[in-house]
């Protein structure tokens, strides 16, 4: 864990679930795996405090326990989970573009919650879709259910393990954590519950308004005393199906890009088609046959099968090799190159940050280089066609931030420098890596900038806030113009410009956040993919 | 002897025509401080994505943090006991639901008892004070607002209190002195034996 992820890590743990569970977290993904009372002794928050943290984290998927030999059960974090949290708001949009607002409304419960029963979820929901609806209509749990189990179907929320109970059930005293197994073909399986009802609208009188008295908060009311159906079996939101479906949008857009977008179509009905015959993480797509594609493109596109073949032998022959041809039978059997398809997205990515930074002539020298794998000073001043002494000033930039690396090649044993060949040349694999820990600085400054921000102005928003409470109870206890206005005035010309300011740059700042985080997946998912083939 | 052909004249071990620059030509200076923090850039950054989705998922982002703020599994930080304890602040919390789970709650509960019942030996402590304070005159009156001004000024955060919060410490040492020497156990002066009688009334405990 290098020192980016883990400063990362901490400011997103402190901004979701407070300082507690930050120190814990933190401490956990620094040192490794540790039991409970090295935890305890080492970052010196009492037990109670530890345990608490930790129920947190294993609620939300971000610690895994794990009984070792002596019974001594170890707690580990895994930093790379922890940081998925930066991506939540895109994993609910997909889910609002895919399935709509239940869809969206039940992801989000998910993954604010960590683990939930299929009951609960659909309550929740239910009750939050009534809200949101006009007077009089409910939401049907009915529906609700159905998004649910359309949702299980195309795997974006899977059961999470459960308690593995033995066939003989006295074997001694139970062991110090459960042992939570899952069986693969379980994993999709959605009970079958009856779940009848409504969703509930609450009460205005129930809702908080900020500032107001409240001597006594009103018991829940336990309406369903009935133990709940699928008590035990949990759900979570299945984030490598997400990824997997980031990938496959990243793909069908650089086709659009590259080509047009009648060939993007077939790429898109490729990749539908091979959703759940592929695994997630499988280098190539299984071969689908010329008269498959024809079959399954989308019913509005009615080209005919010459123009479908020609269209797959122009992607197959693309330099990009985005998709490729593996046979001949069935009119052609073509695949798409995952690995190959992320390499590209990598490169045109790092291509992107130096055109950015440079500019475009250092991003021609960069690409020359990129294609011709190995070049000396002189071949690239001469085949950039650049002047010597501005390509020997953009190359040595770009070697100081380590896009272009160095390769000696010594031409006598010695290695002296007067006899020796250095050539310039590009290793994506490592540039990837320095530009991902760069979008994690990235994203460290931006947090941290948004806060201090916000810490600055705190006086002042938290004056705003108290004045929109003020208007907010006046006007439901009916006033005048006058008044509203008065009221309005407490807050002066100058300080609203300055709330205008600190909103605009906060909403910068977040924007930012969310798309730095599009840089990290590519990146990220070309480095994993990268690995798993080596 | 070819060795020496060269002395007194720099010269390198490789050519040095093959790195890029030629000799004697003007290199850059060379730098002895770290680069600045916000250095100017040649190239001004691309503007942010703009449009629907964008927009959508800010708002998101934006509702999560607050929501995330609201739930049970944000822990705050277990802030001091306060000097005093503030009227409002009954008021204002905020209540989350409760989610520990079962063999954490006995724990808990055991906890709130303790600084409840802490605060209620802080009120009891100052209702004797404050008694004690009428029957003693002028006098006490003085130290009193002294010492709950010198409390307001150390809650304001400013450290050149120290001496005060010492002073503070003191007097406090000294009436607990007093409290402790509760009335009906220590005769010392008719004054005293005066005004026990006056407050036996109120300091039943």
């Amino acid at each position: 864990m290098t020192q980016a992820e883990i400063k990362l890590c901490s400011l997103l743990l402190q901004e979701h679930f407070g300082e507690i569970v930050e120190k814990i977290g933190v401490h956990l993904i620094r040192t490794g795996s540790q039991p409970l009372r090295v935890i305890v002794h080492d970052t010196g928050t009492s037990l109670d405090q530890v345990k608490k943290a930790l129920c947190v984290l294993i609620q939300h998927n971000l610690v895994m326990y794990q009984v070792h030999k002596r019974g001594v059960v170890e707690y580990e974090a895994h930093c790379s989970r922890v940081l998925r949290m930066l991506r939540y708001p895109r994993y609910i949009y997909t889910t609002k573009a895919l399935y709509g607002d239940t869809g969206e409304l039940i992801i989000e419960e998910l993954l604010l919650n960590g683990k939930m029963t299929m009951s609960a979820v659909v309550k929740k929901v239910a009750d939050r879709l009534t809200e949101t609806v006009e007077d009089g209509k409910t939401m049907d749990y009915a529906e609700v259910s159905n998004t649910f189990m359309q949702l299980a179907d195309t795997r974006f929320v899977q059961r999470c393990p459960m308690v593995h109970t033995p066939e003989n059930s006295d074997t001694g005293p139970p062991p110090p954590a459960p042992n939570l197994v899952i069986n693969e073909k379980d994993m999709y399986l959605v009970p079958k519950l009856s779940l009848i009802g409504k969703g509930k609208r609450r009460r205005s009188s129930d809702e908080d308004a900020a500032g107001e008295p409240k001597a006594k908060r009103p018991k829940h009311p336990t309406d369903n005393k009935e133990p709940i159906p699928d008590d035990g079996i949990y759900w979570q939101a299945n984030l490598d199906r997400f990824h997997q479906h980031f990938r496959d949008q990243a793909i069908v857009s650089a086709v659009a890009n590259r080509m047009d977008q009648t060939s993007s179509e077939i790429v898109r009905a490729m990749l539908r088609m091979s959703e759940v015959t592929t695994s997630s993480d499988a280098p190539f797509t299984q071969p689908l046959s010329s008269n498959e594609i024809f079959r399954s493109l989308p019913v509005g596109y009615n080209i005919s099968k010459q123009v479908l073949d020609q269209y797959l032998t122009l992607l197959a022959d693309d330099p990009l090799e985005f998709v490729g041809k593996s046979g001949d039978s069935g009119g052609g059997m073509y695949v798409i190159n995952f690995c190959k398809a992320l390499a590209s997205l990598a490169t045109a990515t790092l291509e992107s940050v130096i055109q950015e930074r440079f500019g475009s002539r250092c991003a021609r020298i960069f690409r020359l280089v990129l294609q011709k794998k190995h070049l000396e000073q002189k071949q690239v001043e001469d085949f950039a066609m650049i002047p010597a002494k501005e390509a020997k000033d953009m190359l040595y930039k770009m070697l100081s931030e380590n896009f272009i690396s160095l390769q000696e090649i010594p031409k006598t044993p010695d290695h002296a420098p007067s006899r020796t060949f250095y050539l310039y040349t590009v290793n994506i694999l490592s540039a990837a890596r320095m530009l991902l820990h760069r979008c994690y600085k990235s994203v460290t400054n931006l947090i941290e900038r948004r806060q201090f921000e916000t810490k600055e102005n705190k006086r002042l928003l938290e004056k705003s806030q108290r004045v929109e409470a003020i208007i907010a109870s006046v006007q439901a206890t009916g006033a005048e113009e006058a008044q509203l206005q008065e009221i309005e005035e407490m807050i002066t010309a100058p300080e609203r410009q300055q709330l205008e300011t600190l909103k605009r740059n906060v909403n910068k700042l977040d924007a930012s956040e969310i798309q730095v985080d599009e840089t990290i997946f590519l990146l990220e998912s070309y480095i994993e993919s990268t690995m798993k083939r080596q | 002897m070819a060795g020496n052909k060269g002395r007194g004249r720099a010269s390198y071990t490789f050519n040095i025509e093959a790195v890029g620059f030629g000799r004697g030509e003007k290199l850059p200076d060379v730098v002895v401080k770290p680069p600045p923090l916000f250095p100017d850039t040649d190239y001004k950054p691309v503007p942010l994505k703009t449009g629907e989705s964008e927009d959508y998922m800010l708002a998101l982002k934006q509702e999560l943090r607050g929501t995330m703020k609201r739930k049970p599994y944000f822990i705050e930080k277990p802030e001091e006991k306060p000097d005093i304890e503030r009227y409002s602040k009954k008021y204002m919390q905020t209540y989350k639901e409760e989610w520990i789970p079962a063999d954490l709650k006995s724990k808990n509960a055991q906890g709130t008892d303790k600084v409840s019942s802490l605060i209620n030996a802080a009120d009891v402590l100052k209702k004797i004070e404050e008694l004690e304070k009428k029957g003693d005159g002028e006098k006490s009156d003085e130290e009193n607002e002294e010492k709950e001004g010198s409390k307001e000024k150390s809650k304001d955060g400013e450290d050149e209190d120290n001496e005060d919060a010492e002073q503070e410490d003191d007097d406090e040492e000294e009436l607990e002195e007093e409290n402790d020497y509760v009335n009906s156990y220590f005769e010392d002066g008719d004054d005293f034996g005066v005004d026990s009688d006056d407050n036996m009334d109120e300091a039943t405990y």
